[in-house]
């Protein structure tokens, strides 16, 4: 995105907080009175933020705060609960994804996704990271194919534990094998963003820290949302950091200057552990 | 009727064993200040299966051994029927006059005082049953009464006999199962001794009407089954190339497409299809289709038979329609959804996520049912009788009448036959090969299933 159209979206509701401070980055997704009903629920109200390029957003809020139905917002994957009815407005990149225009096969292919639980295809390792790439027509031939796969595993800092045996299935991998196998899968289509629904939710403590190191040096080539209930996983990963109560964004800011200085009572009782 | 009296005193008996049992345990707890090892109704099965097994065994082993026993002695004491070879018709005759079917008039005198023999053994008979059968129930009633306490493990000896009673179900299901295979291999030996294997399974001349006079015409008793298997192969592939694609697709539609509204109509609507006699298919198959397929033929210049394989096999199709789409239609639902979420969020539309996801994991699933409507297919008679004909052609055309193995079997033990004549034989050993086909599918889909199944999780 260039300067003049990052010009042409509104500031995000929150000032930033510092001038060498991540808010600094152009902004990649800009959300603005994003508002979802599940049927007469009202999930989430009227949220604005701005998402900033290459770099690491948590939201973080007690369950059923509305944190993953927004994330579901950013690629569209409520499209396939049928009583979900979304309003407001999402930009990617100064793109309205929720123009009736815009074929969200494509939008997912650009804004990527890594579940709660890790969910490898039961096929072999190499067809789970291809699936994506065939779907799109991205490569045509068998060296292509292989190209791909070896530079998104790599990208999962997973290659070398599975280099030998592409062609067992990705089910036998173990959890954080898997969820890294996922999020191979995810940027084997090289999406702009990827969002995490709580990719750690699942995985035991040392496959939490490669998951969480692997995310640190995707920063450097996406821009990555996460869902998170683990909020020490929250500061050590984010940059920006968001924070969801009753469907409402209540506070957003430099990860930094949310942990150590509150703006909102409710975050700052929520991160001292006094609810949530 | 006394014997259906006695059945439901033995009931009155065991019920109220259960009473007396779950009284006493009661009663003991109470008195000796101990709890109970299990529930007080435990005790009352206990007391109820001592007393009602012992007797109910008596009564099945009696009515099953009195007659020949009390025919044995009567027949002792007929040594003229016995001196003539003449036994058992004596003996029929002497058991119509004690029923009072036939007028004892005629009868002889030895006859006759076989059947006042007759007569008083029975009663004697029916007597003893009575004091026989109540004996093992009070006694078996007493014995358990006696050995209720506060620690006796009702409830263990219960789940014991239970146990029991469950393995004696499925052993009477496996032991049918190999009865009914056994006799199908006794027959079909005996049909090979008069009748050439190689002749059966390769010969194309099917004429199984044996010959009545010497000089009759087309009458030769030829049993090459060719023309049935190719008719029952050709049938059966048609209607599963009708079935499958339509079943599957309509599976997909309703799990992963129809709103809820059309799904909860659409399923119950389809089971229904399941359920008209195949007879209704047949007369559908007769009287509509065959008539509409040769007509369309003459409408493009083709010579189509009134009853053609085509028609029988489209119908037989559309009746397999549901046993494809039903149980398809419960595996792909019993995909996870986490499969289909990974699939969309990485832009795949919902007949890719079908194609490449969803089908390949519900697999085994699906390889079930098309085994299941295939081996419908090969079973199914009615549509074929009506619809294809009975006329055993040789031919791999489906526009011409054809006719299947299912079709000739029952066409060959219907009406007079003799039990050893090759022409009723031919039915058993059409029927064993059937079976080994079905058998043969069966192992084969199991290993297709091992091989490409895609599992999740």
């Amino acid at each position: 995105m260039d300067a003049k159209q990052m010009d042409a979206i509104k500031p995000a509701q929150f000032p930033a907080s510092a001038d060498a401070s991540p808010a600094k980055m152009a902004v990649k997704v800009a959300c603005r009175d994003v508002n979802v009903h599940y049927g007469t629920k009202h999930a989430l109200k009227g949220v604005g933020i701005d998402i900033r390029e290459r770099q690491v957003t948590a939201f973080i809020g007690p369950s059923g705060c509305g944190k993953s139905t927004f994330l579901r917002c950013l690629n569209r994957m409520n499209d396939t609960v049928a009583s979900a009815r979304v309003t407001g407005s999402i930009l990617l990149g100064g793109q309205d994804i929720y123009d009736p225009k815009i074929d969200v096969v494509q939008l997912r292919a650009r804004v990527g996704m890594v579940f709660q639980k890790p969910n490898p295809f039961p096929k072999s390792i190499y067809e789970n990271i291809v699936y994506g790439p065939r779907i799109h027509g991205l490569a045509s031939t068998k060296a292509e194919f292989d190209e791909i796969v070896e530079r998104s595993l790599r990208g999962a800092a997973l290659w070398d534990e599975v280099k030998d045996r592409l062609n067992e299935p990705g089910t036998g991998l173990s959890g954080g094998q898997q969820q890294r196998l996922c999020i191979a899968r995810a940027i084997a289509v090289s999406p702009e963003v990827i969002l995490m629904d709580e990719p750690c939710s699942a995985l035991d403590p040392i496959a939490t820290a490669h998951v969480e190191t692997l995310i640190d040096e995707l920063r450097e080539n996406f821009t990555i949302v996460i869902v998170t209930h683990n909020m020490q996983q929250a500061a050590r990963v984010s940059q920006r950091t968001a924070f969801f109560h009753l469907g409402t964004l209540v506070e957003e800011d430099d990860t930094a200057a949310i942990f150590t200085n509150p703006r909102d009572e409710r975050t700052q009782g929520y991160i001292t552990g006094r609810y949530g | 009727m006394s014997l259906t009296l006695l059945f439901f005193v033995l009931l009155l008996l065991s019920a109220t064993g259960f009473y007396m049992g779950r009284a006493a345990a009661v009663g003991a707890s109470a008195t000796t200040q101990r709890p109970l090892h299990s529930l007080s109704s435990f005790y009352g099965w206990y007391v109820l299966l001592w007393c009602g097994i012992p007797a109910m065994m008596v009564y099945v082993v009696w009515i099953a051994l009195e007659g020949p026993i009390v025919e044995l002695l009567v027949a002792r004491t007929m040594p003229e029927a016995a001196a003539t070879g003449n036994m058992g018709l004596a003996l029929s005759e002497m058991r119509n006059i004690a029923a009072g079917i036939t007028p004892p008039g005629a009868a002889s005198a030895e006859t006759l005082r076989a059947v006042e023999h007759y007569k008083w053994l029975s009663t004697i008979a029916g007597a003893a049953l009575w004091v026989v059968a109540l004996a093992a129930g009070v006694m078996g009633l007493a014995f358990a009464r006696g050995r209720v306490s506060p620690e006796l493990r009702a409830r263990n000896s219960v789940e014991r006999v239970l146990e029991i009673f469950f393995l004696i179900a499925s052993v009477i299901a496996i032991l049918t199962t190999i009865g009914i295979l056994l006799s199908l291999i006794f027959e079909t030996v005996a049909f090979f001794l008069q009748v050439s294997p190689i002749e059966f399974l390769f010969s194309t001349a099917w004429s199984p009407m044996l010959a009545i006079r010497p000089d009759q015409v087309g009458a030769s008793g030829s049993f090459g089954a060719v023309p049935l298997f190719l008719g029952t192969m050709l049938i059966a592939s048609i209607a599963m190339l009708t079935a499958v694609p339509i079943g599957l697709m309509t599976a997909v539609y309703m799990t992963e497409y129809a709103p809820k509204v059309v799904r909860a109509w659409g399923k119950p609507i389809l089971e229904i299809l399941a359920g008209i006699p195949t007879v209704v298919f047949g007369f559908f198959a007769a009287l509509t289709v065959a008539p509409a397929i040769r007509d369309f033929g003459a409408l493009i210049g083709l010579e189509i038979a009134a009853q053609s394989a085509l028609a029988a096999g489209i119908v037989m199709g559309l009746m397999l329609i549901p046993f494809v789409s039903s149980l398809s239609d419960d595996v792909i639902n019993a995909v996870p959804q986490s499969m289909r979420d990974g699939s969309y969020a990485l832009g795949a539309t919902k007949s890719e996520t079908t194609m490449r996801v969803l089908l390949p994991a519900a697999l085994p699933g699906i390889m079930a049912s098309v085994i299941l409507a295939f081996s419908k297919a090969l079973g199914e008679t009615m549509i074929v009788v009506m619809a294809a004909g009975i006329a055993a052609n040789t031919t791999l055309n489906p526009l011409e009448s054809v006719t299947t193995v299912t079709v000739n079997i029952s066409a060959l033990l219907t009406g007079e036959a003799e039990f050893d004549s090759p022409k009723t034989l031919a039915a058993f050993a059409l029927g064993f090969v059937l079976f080994v086909v079905t058998l043969a599918l069966n192992l084969v889909a199991l290993k297709v299933v091992q091989r490409y199944r895609e599992q999740y999780e």
